[in-house]
């Protein structure tokens, strides 16, 4: 999966759980900051993510995980 | 001259109508919501019936907010906010707004939704959400964020007497002083294989499967045991000096609240009616009224063998002869039984009765039970006098809970 697709998927999910406007996710979105996800919402990306790229993200590294680039970075290593 | 309390605004979403209008008109017309459960988790079940809501929740709500909502809280929600609305989303200080609502069951869809998550896809997949969605304060939590109050958000949970509970909760912290208005109520929604099967396990539940609308019959010689039913109900309640100072619409007051506790059965209700008829005498007292006023009674009257008895023989204790005066609905023939949602949206029926002169109809009563003489409302006999002012209405939840409010206009 390109780093392009790993985006607009992570949009979807973005948006599926915590309403967020896919138009607004972009690479060097926060995840905190500036689309607004709490640590809730984040544990709930985190376990759609998981499904939907086939990759494990362990809790030490969801704490690394500041922007939506650091989540393609992983998954795309991850893969 | 003590605080008194008006009611301002009311919210309902129940298996006879998405609001309170709807639900209202079907109360009025006698048209049951109880339907047969074609679901493939209720096959075989004892009871396969039952009172279902029909509105999807996600059609009103936030499609984000709602899916972090147990279907309880869902119901809760919608009716808090039509209640808010109909009390013309008043602009107050949130430190002076509370929240008293409750829920027998809790949040159990999730709890089972999520068990099987668990079960079959492991424990690490159990949703984040899980723990505010099925906390039993859950629904009065949802309900506070949703408005921002801050004078306090309480739950009480006393099974089907639950939201009747809230609402005296709420009546007595307007009169605490400790809030100007209060979002007071219940909500309800277990229909699922686990508490259907429980409460048939209790023998409880009517069985009568193929024939839905006829099943919830209280007073009626035929009856075997209640229907269950889902839905949620809000009352604004409001000091009446500052609905007043703010011009707002008052459909009636509540004049007082009286609670007891049997003291007998953790599932039964005391056989002779003492601690039901304690809470009527009690609220009575409360409001500064006697038995003579009462016009109209909103009674729990489920539609078991047992409980409908016990029920009379406390109106009949608390009222005496003046019961002879009173006209009493069932409203759980229509609607099933709410359980925590019950008192709530039972109370919205008292004050739309006083307030139209006009009481719900009482559905299935073919052969009135000779052990229960009441004047009954049925079809075309529904009407209250001209001069009614004070209804009653009861509720009462397994352990013993007994809770009666006394509403006025």
């Amino acid at each position: 999966m390109t780093e392009e697709q790993i985006l607009s998927e992570l949009a979807e999910i973005l948006n599926e759980v915590a309403g967020v406007e896919a138009s607004k996710v972009s690479a060097d979105k926060s995840f905190l900051d500036d689309l607004e996800v709490d640590s809730l919402s984040m544990v709930e990306v985190v376990m759609a993510a998981e499904d939907k790229f086939g990759v494990k993200i362990p809790d030490e590294e969801v704490k690394n995980l500041r922007t939506v680039q650091d989540a393609i970075n992983f998954i795309v290593k991850a893969q | 001259m003590s605080t008194r309390v008006a009611i301002t605004g009311l919210g309902a979403i129940t298996p006879i109508g998405a609001n309170v209008n709807e639900t209202w008109n079907n109360a009025l017309a006698g048209n049951s919501g109880i339907v047969k459960l074609g679901d493939e988790w209720a096959e075989g079940l004892a009871a396969q019936i039952a009172g279902r809501v029909t509105q999807d929740p996600y059609e009103v709500l936030d499609r984000v907010q709602a899916r972090r909502m147990d279907r309880s809280t869902q119901l809760g929600v919608i009716a808090a906010k039509e209640a808010w609305k109909d009390a013309g989303a008043p602009e107050i200080e949130l430190e002076r707004l509370g929240v008293h609502f409750g829920t027998g069951i809790g949040g159990l869809n999730t709890v089972i939704e999520q068990y099987e998550i668990m079960i079959n896809r492991g424990a690490d997949r159990v949703n984040p959400m899980t723990v505010p969605m099925i906390m039993p304060n859950s629904a009065a939590a949802t309900v506070g964020l949703q408005f921002g109050a801050r004078a306090g958000v309480h739950s009480p949970v006393s099974a089907c007497a639950t939201s009747a509970e809230a609402i005296a909760g709420g009546l007595e912290m307007i009169r605490n002083n400790k809030a100007d208005v209060v979002i007071a109520g219940g909500t309800e929604a277990c229909l699922n294989r686990l508490a259907v099967s429980a409460f048939a396990a209790m023998k409880a539940l009517s069985t009568r499967n193929n024939e839905p609308e006829k099943a919830s019959r209280p007073y009626d010689l035929a009856r075997d045991g209640f229907v269950m039913g889902e839905g949620a109900g809000a009352l604004i309640l409001e000091n009446e000096n500052h609905a007043k100072a703010r011009g707002a619409k008052i459909y009636g007051y509540l004049a007082g609240a009286g609670m007891s506790a049997d003291g007998y059965h953790i599932a039964a209700p005391e056989p002779e009616g003492a601690g039901a008829s304690r809470a009527i005498n009690q609220a009575l007292i409360d409001a500064d009224l006697s038995s003579s006023d009462v016009a109209h009674i909103n009674a729990h009257a489920t539609s078991t063998p047992v409980g409908d008895i016990a029920e009379y023989k406390a109106m009949r204790r608390a009222l005496g002869a003046d019961l002879d005066q009173v006209l009493v609905t069932a409203t759980k023939s229509l609607t099933g039984h709410l359980l925590g949602g019950a008192g709530a949206a039972e109370s919205i029926f008292t004050i739309l009765a006083l307030a139209n002169k006009q009481a719900p109809v009482t559905f299935n009563l073919e052969n009135q039970d000779p052990k229960i003489p009441v004047n009954v409302s049925i079809k075309n006999k529904n009407q209250l006098p001209d001069n009614a002012r004070v209804a009653l209405n009861n509720s009462f939840g397994f352990g013993g809970h007994n809770v009666c409010l006394v509403f006025t206009n």
